[in-house]
């Protein structure tokens, strides 16, 4: 059903999912199409090139190794392990024991927002972030950008040495100049002096900047980051006529409805409302309902796949969708009436299911929406009756709320105007994120003095003189807040690897105290601003205060949260209706949508080897970012997967390959931010496109009028949705609520379960331990964290672009995405699936050598040391969850990297077979617990990588012999499925159907 | 054309061919014998240490507990070095001026780790905890022999996985009271099988022979 250059014959696919009877469930366009490439996915696992050398060696090397091998071959056996020596302490430090971790609290700042940590130790080395459950953002979840912080700790490529010019310089070479700047700014009061930050929460570094600001009136401090809540600002200015942050309570909410807002993967309190949320539809205990999700979204997102009700609409329609939607609701502003805005068929039944749950419903509205569009959110709200019932209001949770593209704009004049000749960049990479119409870059060269603070040396560090490496967010002293203003106090697990500062550090450079540490920096302000703090007034004996200070600074570094710092709620009133905009008349040709990219987020961790080999939530691609088109709009312009188009917004241009998403709305186009990295490590290097080169201030997050050509060539994406099919079996079971509540087997009955008779084997005996793990469908938000919370665990390698290309990838839990329904707007699921654990398990009948073998407690083992990698199992795992190390993948070489592993999983090498263990070495410490301890193992005792990190609670591990633990509640459930049980493998890894809650009222979901 | 092999070669040729077989056999009996020797394990060498310390002189004369120095073995996966504080502990008293002392007081000036010679090493797949089988009643002689009586250190046992297994598939062959683990002079009784038996069934001590048990 293709066409001869690789079109999708989108007709014939219209045409077979229509006659499909019955709800059937797809991957991608290309199966759909059973294009040749996906045949060859399907009957080769791995494609033609998978047999092939593709090591840049030639056949003489080739040969003369494979001869020296071969030679070698028969006396491995008789090696002897080279000597090893032991170091002990000198000085052994207090709670240190070797081979038991230690955990610290600490934060993850992302656009200044923190997100709670507790970071695993192995003797002074941090291995394994985990959420901290004190922490009221993380609850104990993290996300992906948490869980790869370790990698980036350890990333050999971050810049290590202070530097001029390019030439290799001291920190004191580097005071002294500031010692000059400031003697130089003293004298004008601080004119010509700016600070360019990204968001500020943190009180010190505010604290510092205001008493620099008082000492230098003159000066001035600017923020900018590329991904900012400018629109959130601007939208509570619109409506209430001053700036508050808005907090949600999804426990609460019956109805939720999303403009365009990606609520469960991105934004300041992501984490927490993904696990509020989901809470509300697990069918547990006395719950028997679930709330019902709306999502109106301008490209496909993780929340949108969720959704009991998704509408595609164009960026620009969502604003009149929701002017029509307020209307309706009726909000005090006097509004037109709706009049035909695109999904207006959706508004009626939409206002009737929210105002039959008065207080208990939520109108959110996304980031990227324009200001109106959150005014109109805030008053939908109000006209609820949400206020103070599942909405609630604080003071900003910025130290210094500003319009940030309206800061950089001012400051790129200002140095125009000849304003600013000293500059300092704390953080952040302005010229590679700065809007493209600012001439930001330009400006910088006109500054005389610049200097940059980063991880990398990046773009903004080449064009400025002074670069100063940055100290990761693990290696610092530093405090941040939450998204409910919670602070935590940031403390290193590590001392800098490279001699990194901190942004504490950086401007005390131009203090009376250049040498002070950012642990005095810190320790400093809390003394001052704990809560109960002697004022300066009043002076009670030092030695009371001291202590009452000591206790305060313990409990919170150990809690990870300084008690009573979240914000209280403030009341706000509506103000006047905000200027409506004139109807959209006259919008033609397509619009570009920018967005964070799910992984490398604004380009940060674009040198991150795991975040780039992650599959994207929804179009599984890895390594690069693409043009994301619709079908309707591809089969329109004639557009393939892969094909490049040069795009062009307002005089700017930017050559990008398409990538065909359904659901993504018509005629427009989406492109993630951060990617094509001009400067950055070696991983990074050469990866995507970048879609700064056509974003301006005035359409930060989209606009109207983009053109399109055809280049004519193709770009070779490195997209995973084919790999490790289980061809067309339906893996994912889902129906809705009322079904259900009707026929509550129906889950069962879609599948048909093997007898065990079938087996040629004799059942297993399980006795003591038997562990399961169950995965509830109707949670999972398709986040991957699990996906990278394992490959830190369990030191997983990166294999790299061409190698994910030929099916490669290596990761033990793997995501998959199936669609179903139509082409436009199917409905979407996401289905984790780690290795099974079969207790009839068709990997290990077929290996020859017995590498992989069945343990008491029903663990599917692989031992590695006996593997000689003929590769049968994986053969014959229906499932696809063996890896194969078919190159020497693992890092044996680089120092830092051996730092970050964990010390109780070995390191695979070349040619032996992996796969998921259930984390037996957390199994298997537990163990040892509690048999020290002469009991039975909790439930819950042992947590996998993946349950532990996942927001949304989806993946649950225990005990199955334990009829009272929670998995075995839930496999007890109805909506327990086995994965293909008609094979007979029982697999002890089981699923809970996809329940989604729709609106009888609204007929067709797409 | 004359025979170029006189006919008495015929025999030299058979007797090749059937000593062959003896031959490769032999080299197999040797492979395994020497893949089992102290050659390969290293049981019984003794290696040279940086400080000629004595086990010997501080268990047997002394009578310093394992714990004294070992301080996690009964909590974590590795028994523990002592730091080189442990040492000054009494050598900043007692023979403190002892020339054979002198990296110990020069690691404590310096504050720079003494780098001891490994005596047991496990391949690194496999993951040993001291914690789980000294709490279960296996004694330290019992894997470490009677280091009491070594002046310098040596591996006592083969650490190969057969000898790893002997004991998993028969711990009553092993284990003795908790109270004794640290008795260096303990001797089984005569009817240590009956004894086994009934301490496998107090402590409760599994036969784990699964590979994921020491292998992930």
């Amino acid at each position: 059903m293709t066409t001869r250059n690789g079109q999708f014959d989108f007709a014939s696919l219209r045409t077979k999912l229509s006659s499909s009877d019955g709800q059937s469930y797809w991957r991608s366009l290309d199966e759909l199409a059973e294009t040749e490439g996906f045949q060859e996915f399907l009957y080769r696992e791995f494609p033609q090139q998978a047999d092939q050398w593709v090591d840049p060696v030639g056949r003489r090397r080739f040969l003369h190794l494979m001869g020296a091998s071969l030679a070698l071959a028969g006396l491995t056996g008789c090696t002897k392990q080279p000597d090893e020596t032991i170091v002990p302490y000198v000085k052994a430090p207090e709670e240190v024991i070797p081979g038991k971790p230690l955990f610290f609290a600490s934060a993850m700042p992302l656009g200044g927002i923190a997100e709670g940590l507790l970071v695993e130790n192995h003797m002074g080395r941090p291995t394994k972030v985990e959420g901290n459950p004190g922490h009221p953002a993380s609850l104990g979840a993290t996300g992906v950008l948490a869980q790869a912080s370790i990698l980036g700790l350890y990333d050999p490529d971050r810049s290590q040495t202070v530097t001029q010019y390019g030439e290799i310089r001291s920190w004191n070479a580097f005071l002294s100049e500031m010692r000059e700047a400031q003697q130089r700014v003293k004298a004008s009061k601080g004119a010509g002096l700016c600070f360019l930050t990204e968001t500020v929460t943190s009180p010190t570094l505010h604290r510092q900047l205001q008493r620099l600001l008082a000492e230098f009136p003159a000066a001035k401090w600017r923020q900018y980051e590329p991904v900012n809540s400018d629109s959130v600002r601007q939208g509570a200015q619109l409506a209430f006529g001053t700036n508050v942050a808005t907090r949600y309570d999804f426990e609460k909410a019956d109805v939720v409805v999303s403009l365009d807002a990606d609520f469960l993967s991105t934004g300041p309190g992501r984490l927490r409302y993904a696990r509020d949320f989901t809470a509300r539809r697990k069918l547990r205990g006395s719950q028997h309902e679930m709330n019902r999700l709306y999502v109106v979204e301008s490209t496909p997102s993780n929340t949108g796949a969720m959704a009991d009700h998704r509408l595609p609409l164009r960026a620009l329609e969502i604003e009149a969708f929701a002017l029509a939607l307020a209307a309706e609701v009726g909000v005090t502003w006097p509004l037109p009436a709706s009049s035909g805005a695109a999904g207006s068929a959706w508004i009626a039944p939409l206002v009737r299911d929210l105002k039959r749950h008065p207080g208990a419903s939520l109108i959110i509205a996304g980031e990227q929406q324009p200001p109106l569009v959150h005014a109109l959110a805030h008053a939908m709200n109000h006209a609820l009756g949400n206020v103070a019932k599942t909405i609630s209001y604080t003071e900003p949770v910025e130290a210094n709320p500003i319009q940030q593209t309206e800061s950089l704009r001012e400051l790129v004049s200002d140095i125009q105007a000849g304003f600013i000749d000293t500059l300092l960049v704390l953080g952040g990479n302005p010229a590679f994120t700065a809007p493209a119409d600012l001439g930001f870059v330009d400006a910088l060269a006109k500054v005389k003095l610049r200097v940059h603070l980063s991880l990398y040396q990046d773009e903004t560090s080449a064009l400025c003189h002074w670069h100063i490496p940055e100290a990761h967010f693990l290696e610092s002293w530093s405090d941040s807040r939450a998204y409910d203003g919670t602070v935590t106090i940031l403390q290193p697990l590590i001392a800098p690897l490279y001699g990194g500062k901190t942004a504490h550090e950086m401007l005390a450079s131009l203090t009376n105290q250049p040498d002070q540490s950012s642990y005095e920096i810190v320790r400093g302000y809390w003394q001052q601003h704990y809560p109960g703090a002697p004022s300066i007034s009043s002076k009670p004996a030092v030695s009371q205060a001291s202590a009452a200070f000591e206790q305060f600074w313990r409990r919170s570094l150990h809690d990870g949260v300084v008690a009573e710092t979240a914000l209280p709620p403030k009341s706000v009133t509506l103000a006047g209706r905000p200027a409506l905009p004139p109807p959209g008349a006259g919008r033609t040709g397509l619009d570009i949508v920018f967005r964070p990219d799910p992984h490398i987020h604004d380009g940060q961790f674009a040198n991150n080897g795991w975040l780039q080999e992650l599959p994207k939530p929804h179009t599984r691609l890895t390594w690069d970012n693409a043009a994301l088109i619709s079908p309707a709009t591809a089969e329109r312009l004639g557009l393939s997967n892969e094909e490049v188009v040069e795009l062009q917004y307002e005089g700017r241009k930017l050559e990008a390959p398409v990538w065909i998403l359904p659901g993504q709305p018509n005629d427009s186009i989406t492109l993630h931010l951060g990617y094509g990295r001009l400067r950055t490590g070696r991983v990074g290097r050469g990866a995507g496109f970048n879609a700064y080169a056509i974003r301006t201030a005035g359409a930060p997050w989209f606009g109207f009028g983009l053109e399109l050509t055809k280049m004519g060539r193709r770009y070779q994406l490195a997209c995973t949705q084919h790999h490790h099919s289980m061809e067309g079996r339906n893996p994912v079971r889902a129906g809705t609520l009322e079904e259900y509540h009707k026929h509550p087997e129906f889950i069962h009955e879609m599948g048909e379960e093997a007898s065990q008779s079938l087996s040629m084997y004799p059942a297993r005996k399980s006795e003591g331990n038997a562990w399961g793990m169950a995965i509830d469908l109707s949670s999972c938000t398709g986040c991957n964290a699990c996906t990278i919370a394992c490959q830190s665990e369990n030191n997983i390698a990166v294999v790299g672009k061409e190698q994910v290309i030929i099916g490669r990838e290596m990761h033990w839990i793997r995501v998959d995405r199936y669609y179903s329904g139509g082409l436009d707007n199917p409905a979407t699921y996401h289905q984790p699936v780690p290795c099974m654990q079969c207790e009839n398990a068709p990997c290990e009948v077929v290996c020859p050598v017995n590498a992989t073998v069945h343990s008491d407690e029903g663990l599917n083992d692989m031992v590695y040391n006996r593997c000689v990698g003929t590769r049968y199992c994986l053969n014959n795992c229906p499932y696809k969850v063996r890896r194969f190390n078919f190159l020497l993948y693992s890092d044996f070489e680089t120092p830092s990297l051996k730092l970050g592993r964990n010390p109780d999983v070995t390191v695979r090498s070349r040619g032996v077979m992996e796969k998921c263990t259930y984390c037996v070495q957390r199994i298997n410490a537990a163990k040892m617990e509690a048999e020290k301890e002469d009991r039975p193992i909790r439930d819950g005792e042992i947590v996998t990588a993946c349950e532990a990190v996942c927001p949304a609670k989806a993946i649950t591990f225990g005990n199955i012999n334990d009829s009272a633990s929670r998995v075995s509640l839930l496999k007890a459930g109805k909506l327990n499925y086995g994965l293909l049980g008609e094979l007979n493998t029982r697999p002890r890894t089981t699923y809970l159907g996809a329940l989604r809650n729709p609106n009888p009222e609204i007929k067709a979901t797409s | 054309m004359p025979q170029i092999f006189h006919r008495s070669t015929n025999t030299f040729a058979k007797l090749s061919i059937f000593g062959s077989i003896f031959i490769i056999g032999g080299i197999l009996v040797v492979i395994i014998a020497v893949n089992r020797s102290g050659y390969v394990t290293q049981a019984g060498v003794t290696r040279e240490q940086p400080v000629p310390f004595s086990h010997q002189h501080h268990v047997a004369a002394i009578g310093i507990d394992c714990r004294y120095c070992h301080t996690t073995v009964e909590i974590a996966a590795v028994a523990g070095i002592p730091p080189t504080k442990t040492c000054m502990n009494c050598h900043s008293q007692i023979w403190s001026t002892s020339p054979m002392l002198e990296p110990v007081r020069d690691s404590y000036r310096t504050d720079k780790s003494l780098r001891w010679t490994r005596v047991h090493d496990l391949p690194d797949f496999a993951y040993f905890d001291h914690s789980i089988h000294v709490n279960k009643g296996v004694g330290c002689s019992t894997c470490h022999g009677r280091v009491d009586r070594m002046p310098l250190v040596w591996q006592h046992a083969s650490l190969q996985m057969e000898w790893c297994l002997e004991c998993h598939r028969r711990p009553e062959n092993y284990v003795r009271p908790r109270d004794q683990v640290f008795n260096m002079e303990y001797q089984p009784p005569t009817d240590q099988i009956a004894l086994g038996k009934q301490l496998v069934q107090e402590y409760k001590i599994q036969s784990l022979t699964n590979c994921s048990t020491c292998h992930r």
